[in-house]
């Protein structure tokens, strides 16, 4: 049963929190907090403003679902930047080097996308399973390599083309290409909603309906408990591992396909740290993913109508740390709070005598 | 793969810990000077090298004792990377108004507060340790570039650097670095190895490389000389029993989550405020948290285990600066060789896997000095990220990891 009073007051909680923080630091620099967030809202219907958000936040939602897997087994893949920036130039690479038919072309970028997400997660997982090396820093020394290996892949003498002063890779023919969907005024969406939804609801299909979802999560919660039941928490963490890296090699896969068709230096970077903090919010649930990857991308979008009035346009990036920071320490406030509140009822229920074994009491 | 009794060995041949860490350095520097004689590359260790080694490694160094003390006392501190960027802008900010010294004291004081924040959530809230830690990253680099936007840019002009600020003076050892200088010149073996890389540490050292150097023993003696450093460390290995034992578990932890902060942020006042480094300047910080928190693990969770950790990555980053491909591929020669003596030892233990794997890499290492003129200069940037991830994967096995680190612990719950 979900308790919607613990699951949806936290991220309530949180956020009024995080606009009462920012209003503090925009008051001390001066400016009027209520001008800000009714500047942040009112951009929302600003020419493309909207479909632009929902689109940003198709990406962040891919990364929050990596994330989460990874999370649901007590794998901490920070290395989800890394391993979308390596599928993402592996892809563009050999996406713009194959000649295929229509969809047949698009699904090949996609499984080079995948399997190369999930290679760039082989080694931390290897090296954690078979090494004991804390994937926290494995990853993390990826993630800075990771910029290394795109400058190579994209210098000229190995893959890459000069477009002005722009390096990139080869373009991307239109077989390989991913029709947005038109809107009209407001702009266009990407395609990959479709395949996004999809991979929401694979994700939750696959924790709640099939053994391997339960011996993951079992796994996740006691390692021990779950090995009495024959599930080596070993393979679970390297399954984990890899489809975690596999699902983050998907996430720079809208804007490939569906916008730039090129993958340059100058491409967007920090997704992955986005899709650890979306996934937080939504507490690993993908309709919660959704709604975080939503207001990170509602904050991004609108933060830029800030210069405009005068206001640095980093307070969003305070605001989502906040938001981060707040929501994980509202839902331990929540959960205590119900603690205590059963703990009273159990009480109750007792009249002052000892509560008996069938009410809840000690033995 | 044959399994020594652990109470045979640990008492028959254990050498002291300082004995060690001097064999380790011999070992180096032993390998270094035949490397760089062998191919013929004096930069290896030469002054440059570990002059830029020693201004490099100084941020490392700091970050790495501040995840000491936090992981000691059982609190996991990704978060030494933001705590990190709080004290780069503190330290400019400071400098800027102040001097140095009111710039280093800022450092601290806006690394302390990220600490601060930390314990809040983790020992009050319990908040899960990497989730408090990647928030306050992402806190800490968003609060850094508000604050530079609203009180550089109106300065300097923009919002990604602050005016130029105070630098800390170095001092020389005058007499020994001159007489060190022609022992070098005279580039005879080993000698002139040691000399050179002696040399480096003499020259323009300022009161900060000093203070952070004096930090490592400092550290060792108040953790593990004092009652409240048996304290705090008690908390890191069975809160529960410190707690029955009388130990405020929760004060002990705020402190050293706080003294973590203060050391991060001086971290990060070092990028600053050191000749020859810019001034605050957006992501500068650039992962440091993260590799002085692997030069920590690599370390051992010991003082002077990280202090070599801290070493052997501004080694590798001042080495790639000052020489480049040519320079990392000699590197890769000295690797062959030190691993060709583990191999050896590990083959008198009769470690026949560890052995074999220890070959393995020495082939694959040997494969690419020998294939290679120059190495593919985007990424040499990167050397010091392979060499942490390379040598924690030989060496993370045998770590011994504070019993409770990570876990949440609240006053009165057994678990």
């Amino acid at each position: 049963m979900i308790n919607w009073r613990t699951a949806l007051l936290p991220p309530a909680l949180a956020i009024v929190f995080a606009m009462l923080l920012s209003s503090v630091a925009l008051l001390i620099s001066g400016a009027n907090p209520l001008e800000a967030f009714a500047t942040m809202g009112a951009q929302l219907f600003h020419g493309n403003t909207a479909v632009s958000t929902v689109n940003l936040a198709i990406v962040y939602y891919l990364a929050g679902l990596a994330a989460a897997v990874g999370f649901q087994m007590n794998v901490f893949n920070i290395g989800v930047e890394g391993q979308y920036r390596f599928a993402a130039v592996v892809a563009a690479i050999v996406g713009g080097w194959m000649q295929l038919p229509p969809v047949l072309h698009v699904i090949a970028i996609l499984v080079v996308a995948v399997a190369s997400g999930a290679l760039y997660a082989l080694l931390p997982a290897l090296l954690k399973v078979y090494r004991g090396v804390s994937e926290v820093i494995t990853t993390i020394m990826l993630n800075s390599i990771v910029f290394g290996i795109v400058a190579f892949l994209i210098n000229p003498e190995q893959f890459g083309v000069l477009h002005g002063n722009n390096l990139s890779t080869e373009e991307i023919a239109p077989s390989g290409r991913i029709p947005g969907i038109p809107l009209g005024e407001a702009g266009t969406l990407f395609g990959f909603v479709v395949i996004a939804v999809a991979l929401g609801y694979g994700y939750w299909f696959m924790l709640n309906r099939t053994r391997f979802g339960f011996e993951l999560k079992a796994s996740g919660e006691s390692k021990t408990a779950a090995a009495a039941g024959g599930v080596s928490a070993k393979k679970m963490t390297l399954a984990a591992m890899l489809i975690s890296g596999g699902v983050a090699g998907l996430v720079a896969m809208p804007e490939l396909l569906g916008r730039d068709y090129v993958y340059a230096m100058t491409a967007t970077q920090g997704y992955g740290f986005t899709g650890l903090a979306v996934a937080l919010l939504g507490r690993n649930h993908p309709a919660g993913i959704a709604f975080g990857a939503l207001l990170w991308a509602f904050l991004d979008r609108s933060a830029v109508s800030l210069e405009s009035i005068g206001i640095p346009s980093e307070i969003a990036t305070i605001m989502q740390g906040t938001i981060v920071l707040s929501v994980v320490v509202a839902y331990e406030i929540v959960r205590r709070a119900d603690l205590a509140a059963e703990q009273r009822r159990v009480g109750r229920a007792g009249n002052g005598r000892p509560a008996s074994v069938a009410e809840g009491g000690a033995v | 793969m044959e399994k020594p009794d652990p109470t045979v060995t640990t008492s028959k041949r254990r050498l002291p810990g300082w004995a060690r860490g001097a064999l380790w350095a011999v070992v180096a520097i032993g390998v270094l000077s035949t490397a760089s004689y062998l191919t013929d590359m004096p930069i290896l260790t030469s002054s440059d090298t570990s002059q830029t080694a020693l201004r490099l490694g100084l941020p490392i160094l700091l970050a790495a004792i501040g995840g000491l003390w936090a992981e000691r006392a059982g609190v996991m501190n990704i978060g030494l990377e933001g705590m990190m960027i709080l004290g780069t802008w503190g330290s400019a900010w400071g400098a800027y108004y102040g001097g140095v010294w009111v710039g280093l004291a800022a450092g601290i004081l806006f690394g302390l507060l990220g600490g601060l924040l930390h314990a809040v959530a983790v020992v009050t809230f319990n908040v899960n340790h990497i989730v408090s830690g990647v928030a306050i990253n992402l806190l800490g680099l968003g609060v850094a570039q508000y604050l530079a936007t609203l009180v550089f840019e109106p300065i300097s002009g923009n919002p990604r650097e602050s005016p130029p600020v105070a630098k800390f003076d170095t001092y020389s050892a005058t007499f020994l670095s001159d007489w060190l200088g022609a022992l070098e010149d005279e580039q005879r073996v080993v000698l002139s190895d040691v000399a050179g890389l002696l040399r480096g540490l003499v020259t323009h050292v300022s009161p900060l490389a000093m203070i952070a150097l004096l930090l490592v023993p400092a550290s060792y003696f108040i953790l593990w000389r004092t009652r409240f450093g048996l304290r705090l460390r008690s908390c890191g290995e069975s809160p529960v029993a410190a707690e029955s034992l009388g130990v405020n578990v929760y004060l002990h932890k705020y402190i050293a989550v706080a003294a973590s902060g203060g050391f991060a942020g001086m971290g990060g006042a070092s990028l600053v405020l050191l000749e020859g480094g810019a001034d605050y300047l957006e992501n500068q910080v650039n992962g440091r948290g993260y590799i002085g928190l692997a030069a920590m693990i690599f370390g051992n969770y010991r003082p002077s285990g990280l202090l070599g950790g801290a070493a052997l990555f501004g080694y590798a980053d001042g080495l790639q600066l000052s020489g480049g491909g040519a320079a990392v591929l000699a590197l890769c020669y000295g690797a062959v060789l030190l691993l060709a003596i583990i191999v050896v030892l590990q083959l008198i233990r009769r470690h026949w896997w560890a052995a074999a794997g220890g070959v393995a890499g020495a082939a694959v290492l040997y494969w690419i000095y020998w294939t290679n003129d120059e190495l593919p200069s985007d990424l040499i940037p990167y050397t010091p990220h392979f060499v942490t991830i390379i040598v924690l994967a030989v060496a993370a096995q045998r770590l011994r990891v504070p019993k409770a680190i990570g876990q949440q612990y609240r006053r009165g719950e057994d678990t």
